[in-house]
């Protein structure tokens, strides 16, 4: 038996043969762990999600599934580069004039020129709306999720996805530090639009030691998302 | 080979980081802290145990001319279910871990044990070895990461309790309360400096080793020739 298989193992049929079988049997294994997880996995990112929105939406804002009452909303580069409707040209007047329309461009995780907004309502009556910005940090896009309330107060802010300096950058993780917390309660006016970034650009909001550009995206990514809110608030708000 | 010999390989004599240098990608990238080292540490050991132990009863099937494409189907297929099956169901920590299982793919430790040890031993022998080889692995890591982090951030073992739950809450200790940290040692330069230095550190520890074995040989050779 043995010495039979040491021949067919010289084979070059043989050597075709068991690579093909092999991958066969990968492929075979990849498609049912695939199949026997996806239901799972596409749970626990649902499940996620719904936790990561009530971070961002203080208890009590919302009776209804969030999940289910979306709105998508197109940010197309036309769009993104005319002057936001509603947040008028005193946002912009700020010392980096080109932030905007970058920020904007960027709109969405993924690149895509689309936001998809989650709409808080209590007794149908809307209260809140929230949805995900991204912003170039450091090492790749910083992805926030916000809440913003109908007037354009910001209920929470939550970094979801970041590839910054473990040790330094992260401390934008909620489960590091208390920082994203600052965000609570701001609004496009408060503070004023010289004053929406780092305190080492004049602005009101901390950097941390060792990591500037980090915080600078993030607070960059918040006042761009609350611009966004500003300037779809009808399509948002219904 | 005994269990007692693959151990010393796998821990010491052999070990993946400080004597085969392999891995050094992942050993340098992820160990900022030492809950990090030990997360990818305790990840790659899984993968390796398995990865040995396929490749060990397959052995006698496979033809040398096609082992390696063979091989790398077979880790490439493993490293995806437990990404995947993490990922379903043990989502916590999958969070914590992701970004590990998916570097475990380049990790070319699990690729040379299949080659060097499993596709020449049977079973069990590969088993031990890919137990060996991935505490070995996972000590070099937690240690790089643990002296990382007491030099850059004056903590040891931050946030382990997200990797290993709260129970483990007692390891996170603050060594040197409002450090302002060395960043060099968070960012790459301070992983290849801990490494060099343990390299160096493992090199004297060997010699004196083999030197106090020598000594007494030596004095006899010398007796006997006078």
């Amino acid at each position: 038996m043995n010495a039979t298989l040491a021949g067919l193992r010289d084979r070059l049929v043989y050597q075709g043969f068991s690579l093909g079988v092999v991958a066969m049997i990968a492929a075979a294994a990849l498609a049912i762990g695939n199949r026997l997880t996806h239901e799972a996995i596409g749970q626990a990112e649902t499940a996620d999600l719904a936790s990561s929105l009530r971070q961002v939406l203080p208890a009590g804002m919302a009776d209804n599934d969030l999940l289910a009452d979306t709105v998508t909303v197109g940010v197309g580069p036309s769009q993104a580069d005319a002057p936001p409707v509603t947040a008028s040209g005193d946002f912009m007047g700020g010392s980096e004039p080109g932030l905007r329309a970058r920020g904007a461009n960027k709109v969405g995780a993924g690149g895509t020129a689309t936001v998809t907004v989650y709409r808080a309502r209590k007794a149908g009556v809307p209260t809140a709306a929230v949805f995900r910005m991204a912003e170039r940090g450091y090492a790749a896009d910083i992805v926030v999720l916000m809440g913003v309330d109908v007037e354009g107060r910001l209920l929470g802010v939550r970094v979801v996805k970041h590839a910054e300096t473990p040790g330094l950058g992260d401390k934008i993780e909620i489960a590091k530090a208390k920082w994203v917390l600052a965000f609570d309660g701001k609004s496009l006016g408060d503070p004023p639009a010289a004053k929406w970034t780092v305190k080492k650009d004049g602005g009101v909001f901390d950097q941390f030691a060792g990591a500037t550009i980090t915080p600078r995206a993030v607070v960059k990514a918040v006042k761009t998302g609350l611009e966004f809110f500003a300037a779809h608030r009808e399509e948002i708000v219904k | 080979m005994n269990a007692r010999g693959i151990f010393r390989e796998g821990l010491w004599d052999n070990n993946v980081v400080f004597a085969q240098m392999l891995a050094l990608c992942p050993a340098l990238a992820v160990t900022t802290s030492g809950t990090n080292g030990l997360g990818m540490g305790l990840a790659t050991t899984a993968v390796l145990v398995s990865a040995n132990i396929l490749v060990a009863l397959i052995r006698n099937l496979v033809s040398p001319q096609v082992r390696i494409p063979v091989f790398i189907v077979l880790i490439a297929t493993l490293v995806t279910l437990v990404d995947l099956a993490l990922n379903a169901w043990l989502h916590e920590l999958y969070k914590v871990l992701g970004l590990f299982i998916a570097l475990i793919v380049a990790n070319c430790a699990i690729l040379g044990r299949a080659e060097a040890f499993a596709s020449k031993a049977p079973v069990l022998d590969a088993a031990l070895d890919g137990i060996a080889m991935g505490i070995g692995f996972t000590c070099a890591l937690t240690v790089i990461g643990l002296l990382r982090e007491l030099f850059g951030s004056g903590t040891l073992f931050a946030q382990a309790s997200l990797l290993l739950g709260p129970r483990f809450a007692f390891l996170e200790t603050t060594v040197i309360p409002d450090y302002g940290g060395v960043l060099m040692m968070i960012l790459p330069p301070g992983g290849f400096l801990v490494l060099g230095m343990l390299l160096a550190l493992k090199r004297v520890l060997d010699a004196r080793a083999a030197a106090r074995r020598r000594r007494p040989a030596s004095a006899d050779f010398s007796g006997a020739e006078t």
